[in-house]
């Protein structure tokens, strides 16, 4: 094979390429075909991937349910209410709440009803409200938890979440859930083993698929 | 203990590609030439009958060669059946095969399972009841599900222990161990979806607790929650959605590692038990032997370049 001489032929400079050029054709195509398979494969993956994580971003409807006549709940203890939290599921979707009245001496508006859920804060067991102590008590790890609800033993990190509750016509109605702080301030329901209140509100950022705390 | 006898495999019936190579200075047969254990009469001494009989033995044989020259597989396959093992090796090596076996049966049962149960939160524990009580068989299958499940996370457990103290996790098998902790996690994974599945107390609070153990993890945490439950509570699609994940995403992940996994076995081969030692020489030459052979300063017998030169 017989080489031109040099001066007859421009030699391309990097190799492959010739005079004006920034690419060869060679690697435009590739370029150009693969970012075409990226997009293509783009097209199938996102959607998919948004498919499944739609659910973090989804807020349902707000359900407000009666639980009884405002006459039933007093002051000084809790009654046990089960109603519907989640729709369609049966009873897997119902959940157990205590409510009482407002209660003048722990500095509570007395015309309002607090209603206590019974998801432990420690890792979502169903806690019971044993009269004789006037306390919540967790079966799984031994939660203990006061009157109030505020954390008084076991593991729990916060005290139990509240349902919000308004009365229509003469009936008590359970609402959204909240979470607390240790301090009883409502702030946007937590899962069980989230602290609340301080730098865990950043730690433990609110998920918008969850109601904004009244 | 007595030895256990395995049966030889007689080379008339395998394939020639596929047939053990024989050992060298034995005298094997030449390519092409019948093996010295087939017993026939040249062609034409040969009745019908004979000739037939000969043909029908050499039909499965036939077949393997017909798969064989299209597939050209009997080269991995030798390679892959007949590779050397370390000595010591024992039954501790078996660990993984028995969890391969563990993930099979998981496979089959849960593909039978999946011909009964009904992914609906208020039909899944009727549909597992009726598999109990009504389905032939079906609690015993169920139960090979259930147990199997344990058995599994325990013998992976066990693999992996071995794995560690036999030191075969190091150079070259690093991404081994890597794929096998992935294949870990994926059972767990396992463990964890499948759990659900029957819609009972247990398997109810048991996700409940399971899920928020995931959400007390800083900031992705309750988004991580979220996604296991599709939403804020525990509700209709969170059981179609740890079924999904159960059957479809992480056995074929799970199958495919498996896969990654025994390709690097075979490719790098086993290690022998750390407590075996390096064979020593036969004979060992004597220092003064050195010395008269004028090998003067490499009493180690090594001759590195410094003492040679």
């Amino acid at each position: 094979m017989t080489e031109p001489p040099m001066q007859e032929r421009a030699k391309p400079d990097p190799p492959g390429y010739f005079e004006g050029e920034s690419m060869t054709r060679r690697r435009v195509f590739t370029i150009g075909a693969q970012a075409l398979g990226g997009v293509a494969g783009a097209a199938i993956v996102l959607p998919a991937v948004g498919f499944a994580v739609a659910p973090i971003f989804h807020r349902g409807k707000e359900r407000w349910e009666a639980v009884g006549p405002a006459s039933d709940f007093v002051e000084d203890t809790y009654r046990q209410v089960v109603f519907t939290e989640t729709e369609g599921i049966g009873d897997a979707g119902k959940t157990t709440a205590y409510v009482r009245k407002g209660s003048k001496e722990l500095g509570e508006d007395p015309r309002s009803y607090i209603a206590v859920s019974n998801r432990c804060a420690h890792l979502g067991c169903p806690v019971r409200f044993v009269e004789a102590a006037g306390n919540f008590i967790c079966p799984c790890h031994g939660g203990v938890y006061d009157f109030q609800g505020k954390r008084i033993g076991g593991p729990p990190v916060r005290p139990l979440d509240q349902f919000q509750t308004r009365v229509r016509d003469g009936q008590v109605e359970l609402g959204p859930r909240f979470s607390v702080t240790s301090q009883l301030e409502p702030v946007r329901a937590r899962d069980p083993g989230e602290f609340t209140g301080g730098i865990w509100e950043y730690l433990y950022p609110p998920r918008p698929s969850t109601f904004p705390a009244p | 203990m007595p030895k256990l006898r395995v049966p030889k495999i007689p080379d008339s019936v395998v394939p020639p590609p596929l047939r053990k190579p024989a050992k060298p200075g034995l005298g094997g047969t030449a390519r092409g030439q019948a093996p010295s254990d087939l017993k026939t009469s040249p062609p034409e001494r040969q009745t019908d009958v004979e000739r037939l009989t000969d043909r029908a033995k050499e039909a499965p044989v036939d077949v393997l060669a017909w798969v064989d020259q299209r597939l050209a597989a009997s080269g991995f396959l030798t390679g892959m059946l007949y590779r050397k093992v370390p000595k010591g090796t024992n039954w501790f090596y078996t660990l993984g095969s028995a969890t391969l076996f563990a993930f099979i049966v998981q496979a089959v049962t849960g593909v039978f399972l999946a011909m009964y149960y009904t992914p609906s939160a208020t039909q899944a524990y009727a549909s597992i009841a009726h598999i109990n009580n009504d389905v032939p068989l079906g609690q015993f299958v169920h139960g090979m599900h259930k147990w199997g499940a344990s058995v599994m996370v325990i013998l992976i457990f066990l693999h992996m222990g071995r794995t560690f103290f036999f030191g075969a996790y190091k150079y070259p098998r690093e991404l081994n161990w890597v794929i096998g902790v992935v294949l870990l996690i994926l059972t767990m994974t396992m463990a964890f979806t499948g759990y659900l599945l029957p819609f009972d107390q247990r398997s109810f609070w048991a996700s409940i607790v399971g899920i928020n153990i995931n959400g007390t993890g800083p900031v992705v945490g309750p988004y991580l929650s979220d996604f296991l439950r599709a939403g804020p509570e525990l509700g209709a699609t969170t059981l179609a959605r740890f079924y999904a994940i159960h059957m479809l995403l992480v056995p074929g992940a799970i199958i495919a590692l498996i896969g990654a996994h025994m390709y690097l076995v075979v490719k790098l081969g086993t290690t022998a038990p750390p407590w075996l030692k390096f064979d020593k020489p036969k004979a060992v030459i004597p220092a003064s032997q050195l010395d008269a052979a004028g090998v003067n300063g490499s009493v180690n017998g090594h001759g590195n370049g410094a003492s040679a030169r």
